[in-house]
């Protein structure tokens, strides 16, 4: 039993010295400023059966301690040499009652994911990428609990989506070739994968409106580092 | 051959067409200012539907605009070939009518095959037709069949232009599609304008109104200009680009420095899809503000003249006058775009004017334009027609339309109604 118990006691310890050494990196992102107010999303008949209340645009959308949702914060660079493998599960941008869910979000490049019509009305789906070897596409999700997969070959920040039968209805994605991003929540708080090696990084976060703010930071193994990103509303 | 004189039911059908498209261009102009030209992903097809069996259920949001600016197209498409064939009927006799009646309809029935390589080559093959087809009214402007050609080629490439701004995501292709819808609408105009019996009998021809050509010929390519960037500005699907009017951003110039435009985007809260806005995007909407005024000055230029030149009630005086009013409305639609934050219907309704004054240019050029051209290209004809003793079977003697060259080299234009003055 006493060597068992050794052994377990070993195990344990090799299992856990990677994540030990491994750098973690969360934030908050703030913003500065009042924000220009939201404006009211005027539906078709269709859309404005699935809502009993207004719905608004969400360019701002700013949480308790001024915390700025929906910033893509992502590595510049990841570090070198480490790849990444495709996680089991794909993304998924929802389109539900005429909205894009989430509004921004990430994925690898050729990282497939899933774009769900969870309407029970037709969408379009159009990808505008701008980066060269990203196709533009436009696909229609005529039926309800459709799903269409697709993927990026290209780093870009970030992927417009928009739908033309609902104008309103717009949402990005970032494509990274690391899995150092990540997209703050509504109170502005954000957090990467915890397998960052030791080095140097150039930490950006970028806010659609509100633009974009970049931190040096060097992690040690082990660092766990809480950084703090200020935009600002002009 | 004789050209049988035009029945009062071409004039109208060819009206019945203008108007069509006119209403085309309300319909195209609000699928862009709904944003909704790519509501449908397909074409030919609706949403894997054929175009006519797409259920109506399914009209809904930017599928409605998109959809019945396809149908309504499809409509004008086929009143254009039956105006095409109607015209080359009527002007032609035994193998040329049938070569050209079957030519049209192997066209159109090509259309039919549904598939894009035979669109794309019928859409390459319409650029040289319609240079052709304009080449041949040029020497023979006495009939119209060949203008019935252009039509038709005009409005196939308009429709597979249209299709391929959907299925290659091309933005760009929707200025040329634009331009060319409207570029038809006068096309279709001058068309109608020409079998009027009102034209026939030559009553708006004389120096006073040819003196006139200068400026209305200006005002005319202003005008286009103008198209030309506002369709430009809308294809960029960047909203837009400037909120106030008649300052800019506060200013009477706006700052186009990197960190103005970052704010100028910050500050926008936009409820659709727009690009974010570029110092392009300003240039361009204030070039088009520039321009607004200059081609106002070019019309008030226009109606001074006339009114120095023309009796009261005359004709092109009284349509100079039509034509400032209009331009005045369209600038007042411009400013109203800005004011509501480019409202759909407004913006809409501003291409809608901006095409009726077009339209008007282009009418003014061929009234103020037809004595000089007239003399030229019929006066060579009918010289060759006298000289060469053609016969009345080639040449372009017009039977029942008498041409004579006046002294002043004018060619009066005579219907069976009989002869009338210059
Ligand atoms: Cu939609």
């Amino acid at each position: 039993m006493k060597r068992y118990g050794t052994w377990i006691g070993w195990c344990a310890v090799l299992a856990t010295l990677p994540t030990l050494a491994a750098a973690e990196i969360s934030g908050k992102v703030t913003l500065k400023g009042t924000p220009p107010p939201e404006r009211k999303v005027a539906f078709d008949a269709l859309c404005g059966k699935l809502h009993t209340k207004d719905a608004f645009t969400r360019h701002y959308v700013v949480g308790p301690d001024s915390g700025l949702a929906n910033v893509f914060v992502y590595l510049k660079e990841g570090p070198p040499g480490k790849t990444y493998p495709i996680p089991e599960k794909m993304p998924v941008l929802d389109q539900v009652h005429c909205f894009y869910e989430p509004y921004v979000m990430g994925v690898l490049v050729d990282q497939k994911f899933q774009i769900k019509n969870s309407d029970p009305l037709m969408h379009n789906v159009h990808a505008t990428p701008k980066v060269e070897g990203n196709k533009e596409f436009n696909v229609g999700q005529p039926v309800q609990g459709m799903v269409t997969e697709r993927s990026f070959s290209k780093p870009e920040v970030l992927v417009r989506f928009k739908c033309d039968v609902h104008p309103w209805m717009f949402a990005y994605v970032g494509v990274l070739p690391h899995h150092y991003f990540a997209v703050t929540d509504n109170e502005g708080k954000f957090k990467f994968p915890a397998d960052l090696p030791a080095g140097k990084y150039t930490v950006v976060a970028y806010h659609l409106k509100a633009g974009e703010v970049t931190q040096d930071i060097t992690v040690a193994e082990g660092d766990k580092k809480e950084l703090a990103f200020t935009l600002e509303a002009k | 051959m004789e050209l049988p004189p035009i029945r009062r039911w071409l004039t109208r059908y060819a009206w019945m067409t203008v108007g069509a498209t006119f209403v085309l261009i309300w319909l195209g102009g609000l699928v862009t200012s709904k944003g909704a030209g790519m509501a449908v992903p397909d074409w030919p097809n609706t949403y894997g539907y054929n175009l006519f069996l797409f259920p109506i259920s399914q009209w809904m949001g930017g599928i409605f605009y998109e959809h019945t600016h396809r149908l309504w197209a499809a409509l004008v498409g086929l009143l254009t070939a039956g105006l095409a064939g109607w015209l080359w009927a009527r002007e032609t006799r035994g193998r040329d009518r049938w070569l050209g009646l079957g030519a049209m309809a192997l066209a159109v029935g090509l259309l039919g095959v549904r598939a894009m390589p035979v669109y794309v080559g019928l859409a390459g093959l319409a650029l040289p037709v319609m240079a052709w087809g304009l080449w041949r009214f040029a020497k023979q402007p006495a009939g119209l069949r060949w203008l019935g050609v252009v039509a038709l080629a005009a409005v196939i490439l308009q429709g597979v232009l249209g299709g391929l701004r959907v299925t290659w995501l091309k933005d760009e292709l929707g200025v040329f599609h634009g331009l060319l819808a409207q570029s038809f609408l006068v096309l279709l105009t001058v068309t109608a304008v020409l079998s009027t019996a009102w034209w026939r009998r030559g009553l708006v021809q004389s120096d006073e109104v040819r003196a006139l050509r200068l400026p209305f010929v200006v005002a005319t390519v202003l005008i286009f200009g103008q198209l030309t960037l506002g369709a430009t500005m809308r294809h960029r699907h960047a909203g837009l680009a400037v909120p106030d009017f008649p300052l800019a951003y506060g200013r009477l110039w706006p700052r186009l420095d990197e960190e103005a435009v970052r704010r100028y985007n910050q500050q926008r809260i936009e409820v659709v899809a727009a690009h974010p806005i570029t110092a392009t995007d300003v240039v361009l909407h204030m070039a088009h503000r520039l321009g607004a005024c200059v081609v106002v000055g070019a019309v008030v230029w226009v109606w001074t003249r006339s009114r120095r030149r023309l009796a009261a009630g005359h004709p092109v005086r009284r349509l100079a006058a039509v034509w400032l009013g209009l331009i005045g409305v369209q600038f007042t639609l411009g400013a109203v775009t800005v004011w509501t934050n480019k409202a759909a219907d407004i913006a809409t309704a501003h291409v809608a004017v901006g095409a009726l004054a077009l339209l008007i240019g282009g009418v003014m050029c061929l009234v103020t334009w037809n004595g000089r051209w007239v003399r030229r290209v019929m006066g060579a004809g009918a010289a060759a027609d006298r000289a060469g003793g053609a016969g009345p079977q080639k040449g372009i003697s017009v039977g029942s339309i008498d041409r004579t060259a006046t002294p002043s080299g004018c060619v009066i234009a005579m219907h069976d109604r009989g002869a009338a003055a210059v």
